[in-house]
């Protein structure tokens, strides 16, 4: 766990990003640790996979095997959560090694990142770290089967070639299938990295095309799929928890014999909370063990718990609001420093200030969280929807005080994940239950209220801009102070505000063409739990930069497409490490691999607005609204058009996205992805609210905690994929889509009401 | 009590306000049947009760005795019902966790009125919450299979 919580800490620093981890031994490497001359040939590019625990591995021992019938298996590390990451890099493998993919089955790996490399799903990493290793694990598979053919028929390997699952003998036509071939190419070694010839992309017959559904669908259409709460195992008993409605609050005192009256209720079991920072140990509570899950729910509404709230028995969002005001409102910590800010404002012609805030979000998968454990004879075996297989396998190891191989994680598909399934307090919650009775094994279900009351939030914000604008309409100044609590608080004591992590997310790296600029952090300390939700604090630095950019556009009396491009400045390499104070964290990425470049960001902007036809006339009551976001170092512009009826209510009938995420493997899977961002977005604009009063969350379920239906906008997303070749760097996919939608939303809205708004969610402002 | 789920009979002799919802989980491992908000809000359970679509976290077992109960794994013997067939062209899942609830409610709206108005198909879907956000995808769907129904 130790090394895991630093890997996450360091990450944060720069000083890590060109440290290495080689993963496992013999014939297994990580991909970063080429020979230069090797990575030369194969021009390969440098990622930050090495950063990450267990880094990347690619060894065909590692992740293929073919069955003599000729069915190619392929193990796939990374969770599901719906990106589409557990078929898209299979496919790599399979279109690299010539396989059919019909043939191709795909298997789960069990969190262990020793032999399979980095699996934390998050951080929009999937493709980003592993286009590489898998196209090399599936071209050294292909030249393992070649040689082996080549061995059987006594000719050169240069006579052979790997074609659509069969090895062929060029001269003479001759061939052997795959799973002739299988077992005399599994006894082969590995292929050094430095003789791997990767395909030439004109050559790929998956990669690149989206004609590849994914591998659940017909599985998922039919009912079949099997996610966390869904784990049967003989013997299995069910709990729910009541948990403390306050973060660090205790049970003071509980009715167990009402609970145990319950038909089918076994057991109430105590679990002490941990103290801050508490990284994702359980939060404590009172566990009800049952035969079955209704009966658990009932005999935890018997418990009537009373509880100690404890030292976050305080914490009041509208309070907390005027805190973080009042932070914003004066000079805070420096964090970039580019001319002279205060000079400039001074001299200015005309000075705007504006404030923008957001407020806490949870991510409300599809699926609450849930978990099984069984313990026999000293080793734990785990069934569960993690997005961190590895890291949730440490911290079983630690919570129950085994040894981390005698843990076994089995990987589940996540009925959503979005940042949440990150933090496996639920599983440690599932591994102590089991432990309490005597390993046997435990499912622990959460249910919709406890999933949205006891959640890891995404962080509070506050925002506050001051531009200063000379006499001919030029931004001379830019001044931007944000407030949040900081995530990192679940791994430090007290942080006192954004981390040089969630800094990067979208503030510190901003491009714009402005001589004098300063950004700062103000102080805020959380008072429950943060998490990482879909693109995190790029959600609240996009909205509050975007909307000024409208703002000052709408001020100036320009065209916010126009004056965006102003802003963003002409095509170039920005480079900001020099006058950031802190390290620029490049999303663990290396900066020579993945800069900010400002021709991409122009790109999209250019390309989402002639998609959308900026400028078109539109009748009273619509509007267009634009914005752009670097974000997991992919480039993304929307164009939302907006209509707004005489009572306020808005409808989006049509979203344009431009998305430059380098050379993309699965278009059809991008798609998907932008149009659920928008879905996202559209519901972080308009309803998205987690508010506290004396410590507890106020919501409980869908009714209060408000997500985006059907119809309510956003059903027609066109998404513009920015053409690369395979040299061009891949980036972030699941996040990326979401930080511009809301500022562009905004913006339209602006254009069609002629009212800005600032503070999140829309709710009913609109129609006061 | 007895009820049939997917044209078997079935007894259940426990607490007669379970929940559909946790019999079809927990006792007869038929977890197509998903488990989303527990109150009616957001249609990840939707299976057919004598027909109807019907929330199985919002009806309890006695309300449920000598009815006929359809799942999403009893929609079609070989998973080919017009409606799944146009989920798996539409490509429509990303996590795939409230697919089957979408499913079932689709296939009951146009077991009911195959000429469903675009209007009339928002209104009923609007009961079935998507996280992932596949609502585009969806509504395609349920077009294409309207065709075919």
């Amino acid at each position: 766990m130790k090394n895991r919580t630093q890997a996450i800490i360091e990450n944060v620093s720069r000083r890590n990003l060109l440290k290495g981890i080689v993963s496992g031994g013999g014939l297994v490497m990580a991909a970063q640790f080429l020979p230069t001359m090797a990575r030369a040939e194969e021009n390969l590019y440098n990622t930050g996979a090495s950063g990450m625990p267990g880094g990347a591995v690619w060894d065909p021992h590692v992740y293929v095997s073919i069955d003599p019938s000729g069915t190619v298996t392929i193990v796939t590390h990374r969770s599901e959560m719906g990106t589409g990451s557990r078929t898209s890099l299979p496919m790599v493998v399979a279109d690299e090694m010539e396989a059919d993919w019909a043939k191709v089955k795909i298997i789960q790996a069990p969190g262990d990142e020793q032999k399979y490399g980095n699996q934390d799903t998050d951080g929009s990493r999937s493709i980003r770290h592993f286009v590489q290793p898998m196209r090399l694990c599936g071209a050294a598979t292909r030249q393992m089967l070649e040689h082996a053919a080549a061995l059987a028929w006594g000719v050169s390997d240069s006579d052979v070639r790997a074609q659509n699952h069969k090895v062929v003998h060029i001269p003479s036509g001759k061939s052997m299938g795959f799973g002739e071939l299988a077992v005399a190419a599994a006894a082969l070694p590995t292929p050094s990295m430095k003789s791997i010839v990767l395909k030439d992309p004109s050559q790929f017959r998956y990669i690149g095309k989206g004609k590849v559904s994914i591998t659940d669908l017909r599985d998922i259409t039919m009912g079949k799929a099997t996610y966390g709460q869904d784990i049967h195992v003989d013997g299995m008993k069910y709990a729910v928890v009541a948990r403390p409605p306050v973060v660090l609050g205790k049970a003071v005192s509980y009715d167990a014999a009402a609970a145990m009256k319950v038909p089918g209720v076994i057991k109430v079991v105590m679990i002490a909370p941990t103290p801050m920072p508490a990284k994702f140990a359980p939060l404590g509570g009172v566990a009800v063990i049952a035969n079955n899950t209704w009966a658990a729910i009932r005999g935890r509404e018997a418990l009537n718990v009373k509880w100690d709230d404890g030292p976050n028995a305080d914490y009041d969002s509208a309070t907390f609001k005027q805190g973080m005001a009042e932070q914003a409102r004066k000079p805070g910590k420096i964090e970039r420093n580019e001319g002279d800010v205060d000079a400039a404002l001074a001299g200015a012609a005309k000075v705007i200030e504006r404030e923008y805030y957001i407020p806490h979000g949870h991510h409300a998968t599809m699926e609450p969280p849930a978990a099984t454990v069984r313990i026999v004879n000293g080793k734990a075996e785990v069934w569960a929807c993690v997005q961190s297989p590895g890291g949730t396998r440490g911290d079983v190891a630690n919570t129950l005080g085994l040894k981390e191989s005698d843990v076994t994680v089995n990987v589940t598909l996540l009925g959503g994940g979005f940042g949440r399934k990150s933090k496996c307090d639920f599983v440690l919650e599932a591994a102590l239950l089991s432990r309490e009775m005597g390993g046997a094994p435990v499912k622990v279900v959460w249910t919709r209220e406890d999933d949205i009351q006891h959640g890891f939030y995404h962080s509070v914000s506050y925002q506050h801009v001051t531009a200063g604008l000379d006499a001919s309409g030029k931004v001379i100044a830019w001044r931007h102070r944000s407030v949040s609590p900081s995530l990192m608080s679940n791994f430090m004591p007290d942080p006192k505000r954004e981390s040089s992590l969630e800094l990067g997310l979208g503030l510190i790296d901003t491009p714009f063409n402005v001589p004098n600029l300063r950004l700062e952090t103000g102080e805020a300390v959380a008072k429950t739990r943060i998490g990482w939700f879909r693109s995190v604090n790029n959600i609240p630095h996009a909205f509050a930069m975007q909307s000024m950019v409208g703002e000052l556009a709408a001020e100036l009396g320009r065209d916010p497409k126009d004056f965006l491009l102003e802003m963003i400045g002409p095509a170039r390499i920005v480079d900001p490490r020099s006058t950031v104070t802190g390290g620029l964290w490049n999303y663990g990425d290396p900066w020579d691999t993945y800069p900010v470049d400002t021709g991409r960001m122009r790109a999209v902007v250019e390309r989402a607005a002639k998609e959308a036809g900026w400028g078109k006339k539109l009748p009273k009551g619509q509007g267009l609204g634009i914005a752009v976001q670097r974000s997991f170092l992919s480039y993304v512009a929307t164009v939302v058009h907006v209509v707004v009826d005489k009572d306020g209510n808005v409808s989006v009938p049509r979203v344009d996205t431009a998305f430059d995420a380098g050379y993309v493997v699965n278009p059809e899977r991008v798609r998907s992805q932008v149009e659920g961002a928008a879905v996202m977005g559209l519901s972080l604009a308009k309803h998205t609210l987690i508010t506290f009063k004396n410590g507890r969350v106020e919501q409980n379920n869908f009714s209060d905690y408000k997500v985006l239906r059907i119809g309510e906008g956003a059903m027609n997303v066109n998404t513009h994929i920015m053409a690369h070749g395979i040299d061009v760097p891949s980036s972030g996919v699941g996040e990326p889509g979401v930080p511009p939608f809301a500022p562009a939303f905004f913006n339209a809205v602006y254009a069609a009401t002629g009212k800005r708004i600032r503070d999140l969610p829309l709710g009913n402002q609109l129609s006061a | 009590m007895q009820l049939k789920v997917n044209k078997q009979s079935r007894t259940f002799e426990g607490d007669p306000q379970m929940p559909l919802l946790w019999f079809l989980r927990d006792e007869l491992a038929l977890t197509g049947t998903k488990f989303g908000c527990g109150v009616g809000l957001c249609g990840a359970c939707t299976v057919h009760v004598d027909g109807k679509a019907v929330r199985a976290c919002a009806i309890s077992m006695s309300d449920t005795a000598g009815k006929s109960v359809t799942t999403i794994e009893g929609l079609s013997p070989d998973g080919n019902h017009p409606v799944q067939k146009a989920w798996r062209a539409e490509n429509v899942p990303q996590c795939g966790y409230c697919q089957p609830g979408q499913i079932m409610q689709a296939a009951a709206l146009l077991a009911e009125n195959k000429k469903a108005s675009d209007a009339e198909i928002q209104e009923t879907m609007a009961g079935n919450i998507c996280r992932c956000g596949c609502y585009q995808r969806i509504f395609a769907a349920i077009k294409v299979a309207a065709k075919e129904v």
